[in-house]
């Protein structure tokens, strides 16, 4: 299969805007869920609000939310495809672009040290596009996901010891959502990386994060373990906007890799209640878009 | 908890009055602020030809849209989507607000800390919490945005909206130090020990 990268840059523009606009059906009932369950009378009231702020977006074609984030873009390249990556990384940065100008969005992205915007929601090494193969065949996959910075700037790393074992993990999750309170606007994922390198660990943090709620970790002791760590920051009281109540996180989801010998290292990033993603494949019958 | 339906500019018996729990909602001018904008105003002495005084400020940076001035659109933008920001990364700069400026109720998210509580006590003013992340409905309560000043910090310009029936906000923190944020971290702190021996950890 071949790639129309013309096609490739309208899809990376209309994924930014769509992802902006329509939240995933998991998440949708996953705050109706929460709203039905919550036993805090202010809780009850904030997790209306955000159902109601669901509806006005969809019915007005708005943003949910006015952070346009920082811009990623994950990339699932199947066996059977034929495709220049340079070009892919560059059409999707140009349709990344043409978003920012052509809705217009605000472009929420700076350079880091003299903090100039150059109102294109890109700059150095942003958009984010990570590339990964699958062996699906004749399908390139782009995810594309608008990271909130209330939610990014709650992101932790611990390179703990195996000495301290698994119970470091769980307790350094716990104080992270502790230490988030209300500012990674709550309910909230709270993705965790266990093993690795840093720098994986802090990455697998972020694919846990933002995986669709119901999903399960694929490694058994994983799963065990957001199982446990989900039932346990619930019972903290942090709640919707950390204005107290039952419902703190939709749930903990964790992703693990092998580690070394000498390392337990163990990353928390949070997503916030607006999780928004969106999906575009390509596949020889056309485009298809879902989240 | 009472509710209040404030038109801005307000004075600072009406702010003192003010309790947490009580809901306020707020129609007249809104200023928008954020990080940068602070940063230029209080660390490199840039000032704003607004007169904040008695009014209330947002923590937001809006997505708009350029047009050509006119009665509808005086500032040559028109409104997007205006949204809330996390309030506790422009802790520092709520005293010389209130204090330089004369602002009374900051408009935020996930709340700000105790040398804003001190402030609020002092000076008179409050903290009202909006629920982040409902951009699109807060959207619907902004009727227009009225001016713009600081523009070259676009999206973070000093902006002035005018708002209809904007609200209702929760008043999270007052003049009477009290904090509904203090009080609940203290609260989930306090059931850290029983969620972490619910996992096992030793």
């Amino acid at each position: 299969m071949n790639v129309d990268l013309k096609q490739v840059e309208e899809a990376a523009k209309e994924l930014y805007i769509r992802a902006l606009k329509i939240l995933p059906p998991d998440i949708k009932s996953g705050i109706s869920a929460l709203a039905g369950r919550e036993t805090d009378a202010t809780a009850k009231t904030i997790l209306g609000t955000m159902i109601k702020n669901i509806s006005v977006a969809e019915a007005n074609a708005n943003l949910l939310c006015q952070d346009t984030g920082i811009p990623i873009y994950n990339v699932v390249i199947g066996r059977r495809v034929n495709v220049d990556g340079y070009a892919l990384k560059q059409a999707i940065r140009a349709g990344c672009e043409r978003a920012t100008r052509e809705h217009p969005l605000r472009s929420s992205v700076v350079h880091p040290v003299t903090r100039t915007n150059e109102h294109t929601s890109c700059g150095r090494g942003v958009p984010v596009i990570n590339i990964d193969f699958s062996d699906a065949g004749e399908s390139l996959a782009i995810e594309m996901i608008p990271k909130g910075s209330g939610s990014e700037n709650s992101s932790w790393l611990k390179m703990a010891i195996p000495a301290e074992g698994v119970d470091a993990i769980k307790t350094f999750v716990v104080d992270c959502v502790l230490e988030s309170g209300g500012k990674s606007c709550p309910p909230t994922v709270v993705g965790v990386g266990v093993g690795g390198t840093a720098d994986l660990c802090v990455h697998l943090a972020k694919q846990a994060a933002t995986r669709p709620l119901g999903s399960r970790c694929a490694d058994p002791e994983g799963a065990l373990l957001e199982q446990a760590l989900s039932a346990a920051v619930n019972q903290l009281g942090v709640g919707p906007q950390g204005l107290g109540g039952d419902a703190t996180a939709f749930a903990v989801h964790i992703e693990t890799a092998a580690t070394h010998i000498t390392m337990n290292p163990v990353a928390v990033n949070m997503q916030c209640h607006s999780a928004r993603r969106a999906r575009a494949t390509f596949t020889p019958s056309g485009v298809e878009y879902g989240f | 908890m009472t509710h209040y339906d404030f038109t801005t500019p307000v004075g600072e018996a009406a702010i003192r009055a003010l309790r947490v729990n009580d809901t306020v909602t707020l129609n007249g001018s809104l200023y928008g602020i954020r990080d940068a904008t602070q940063i230029h105003m209080f660390d490199r002495g840039r000032k704003t030809r607004f007169d904040l005084a008695g009014h209330a400020v947002i923590h937001t940076a809006p997505n708009v849209k350029k047009v050509e001035p006119s009665a509808a659109y005086p500032a040559g933008y028109a409104p997007v989507c205006i949204g809330t920001t996390t309030s506790a990364r422009m802790e520092r700069f709520t005293r010389p607000l209130m204090s330089q400026y004369g602002v009374r109720m900051i408009i935020g998210k996930g709340g700000m800390l105790a040398d804003s509580l001190t402030a609020f006590g002092e000076l008179g003013g409050v903290y009202l919490a909006i629920v982040g992340g409902a951009a699109a409905l807060e959207t619907t309560w902004i009727e227009q945005i009225e001016d713009v000043d600081l523009d070259d910090l676009n999206p973070e310009s000093l902006w002035r909206f005018r708002v209809k029936d904007f609200g209702p906000l929760l008043v999270a923190m007052d003049s009477h130090g009290a904090s509904l944020y203090t009080e609940l971290k203290k609260a989930a702190a306090g059931r850290r020990a029983a969620a972490l021996a619910s996992l096992g950890v030793k």
